[in-house]
């Protein structure tokens, strides 16, 4: 006889809707031909120096275990890192976790941080495992839309507008996936006040932070005045040193946060795979001239695609951050799910509906510009055709 | 083909209609027959010899005569391999003779240099011994005279 699942999977599972990011890429998966604008990692692969360090110490027989928080040598590195990037003091006995990816991170944070019923103010369009997240942590998930007149920028007021006796935490993306947009120092300043005025922890999920384009820098949560106690910070190596396969992220925060996370970590991962770990040394102690040569490249094709997705007649705005571009489609008539589908069937070019990304990403497709230019450039092309019979 | 990459060997941006008229083909011919030589790896690129000092941008030159162990079934070919894949690494041979690997690097300074051979190149399973040759003055680079451009000694008319 056979079981009767439904009630078998838990309750809280059963209530997180699956990825709407995944069922555009089995049907593409299929296709010949594809151009895909649809895919959230770099298409380069990770620079030899870095991959080359992994195989040393394999051969040197670097296979062990590391310490549950991770090699003290790659915390050392972080320190060091963040120190130098936004002046950022952490402590690497105390203050720092490397997790199995940001992912892994994020999933434990909530978990540490929330308790049954606490809710989350999460500002959308946002990265697709936010809202899950914090939902399989017990909490409650409050989406807040953020508004195209903003850039997609999330303002205190909307955050107002949600809070409730439970609200814990305030959970931030910038620069943002799937839209690009990033939150200078002032609006970061507004969010900063609201945090403290209600007294929110607040993740900041910076994985983007190294892909900020233009004169002024990317800003972290944390090293705005009086927030680095409350903010926990999240990064990474797989955007900016194309290590997603990796699966190599870190925590920094209060040491009493950490720890509550180590415990997690520890009973559940143990540590991150010594192999990516070490890896991820060289990518701090090497990497960056790798890092800003892709940056470089991000960089161009980001012009290229935002004057073409323009020139087509697309209303956009020019992202500041990341590799996403999230244009408008309303004016073709259809959802965003058909456009997608539509253009990928008729066409062969894979983007992501905005929808997926929350319900205020409705009308909007999210294309990924981490890809060659001259796909970019066919892949233009072919949506110049899509849209010509279809306005 | 051959006359194909004679005509582009010295000059890598004849434009395709110039080419197309010496060998007295079509621009689309000759484009198809780029594109085969390009997937077949016999064009491995269309590089820019670009005298960097010259430019105000510091770059140190180093040789590498390096001595390896061979393995069994590859022989040099698996840490060849491996030392070529390094950025910093702008050619390498194999050689007969004293040593087995001829490494040319290329970096910014003396100071990246010495890290590249003493942290990554040096430490490599299988390299026995380096011994580095900082170049002095370059005179010519692959088939090219790097001094002034000279100049057209002749008369204007001459029977």
């Amino acid at each position: 006889m056979s079981l009767d699942w439904n009630a078998r999977i838990s309750p809280t599972v059963r209530a997180v809707p699956p990825s709407g990011i995944r069922k555009f890429f089995d049907i593409a998966a299929e296709m010949e031909d594809v151009i895909s604008l649809g895919v959230g990692e770099p298409d380069f692969v990770t620079p030899w120096t870095i991959r080359e360090s992994c195989i040393y110490g394999l051969e040197q027989g670097r296979t062990a275990y590391t310490a549950n928080r991770g090699l003290p040598e790659l915390r050392a590195e972080i320190a060091r890192h963040k120190k130098e990037q936004h002046g950022l003091g952490y402590d690497p006995k105390t203050d720092i976790l490397v997790t199995v990816g940001v992912s892994e991170a994020l999933d434990i944070a909530l978990r540490a941080m929330l308790a049954p019923g606490d809710e989350v103010l999460i500002p959308e369009p946002c990265y697709v495992s936010y809202k899950a997240c914090a939902m399989m942590a017990g909490g409650v998930a409050v989406p807040v839309p953020a508004r195209i007149e903003n850039e997609f920028r999330v303002t205190a007021d909307d955050l107002e507008a949600h809070i409730t006796g439970r609200t814990r935490v305030l959970l931030i993306g910038y620069p943002n996936n799937p839209t690009g947009a990033v939150m200078r120092r002032e609006h970061l300043m507004e969010l900063a006040r609201f945090a403290e005025a209600h007294d929110l922890l607040v993740i900041s999920d910076e994985i983007y932070g190294d892909l900020t384009y233009g004169d002024e820098p990317h800003v972290s949560f944390a090293a705005l005045p009086g927030m680095q106690e409350r903010t926990l910070l999240l990064d990474g190596f797989s955007k900016a040193y194309a290590m997603t396969g990796w699966r190599i992220g870190y925590a920094l925060g209060a040491p009493e946060l950490i720890a509550a996370m180590t415990k997690i970590h520890q009973y559940t991962m143990l540590c991150a795979p010594i192999t990516a770990q070490l890896a991820a040394v060289e990518a701090l102690r090497r990497g960056a001239k790798y890092r800003d040569k892709m940056v470089a490249e991000y960089n161009l094709r980001r012009g290229f695609i935002y004057r073409g997705l323009t020139k087509l007649g697309l209303s956009c705005f020019e992202p500041k951050g990341a590799f996403y571009i999230f244009p408008d489609i309303r004016s073709t008539g259809l959802s965003d799910q058909e456009f997608a589908e539509k253009l990928l069937m008729s066409e062969h070019v894979a983007l992501v509906p905005g929808s997926a990304f929350g319900d205020c990403g409705q009308g909007y497709v999210r294309c990924s510009y981490a890809t060659s230019l001259e796909k970019i450039d066919e892949a233009l092309a072919r949506i110049g055709h899509f849209l010509a019979r279809h306005t | 083909m051959n006359e194909l990459l004679s005509l582009l060997e010295h000059d890598a941006r004849r434009p395709l209609p110039e080419l197309a008229a010496i060998l007295k083909r079509s621009e689309y011919e000759i484009e198809k027959d780029l594109k085969t030589l390009e997937n077949e790896r016999i064009i491995l690129g269309y590089n820019t010899l670009i005298d960097w000092n010259k430019a105000g941008t510091d770059k140190v030159t180093a040789f590498i005569e390096v001595n390896l162990t061979p393995q069994r079934d590859v022989g040099f070919d698996a840490i060849a391999d491996r030392i070529s894949r390094f950025d910093e690494v702008r050619s390498v041979y194999l050689m007969s003779g004293n040593f087995d690997l001829l490494v040319i690097v290329e970096e910014s300074s003396l100071q990246a240099i010495a890290d590249f051979i003493a942290q990554r190149l040096a430490t490599i399973d299988g390299v026995t011994s380096t011994r580095s040759h900082f170049m002095l003055r370059p005179y010519k680079k692959d088939g090219l005279l790097t001094g002034p451009k000279e100049r057209d000694h002749r008369l204007v008319v001459s029977p």
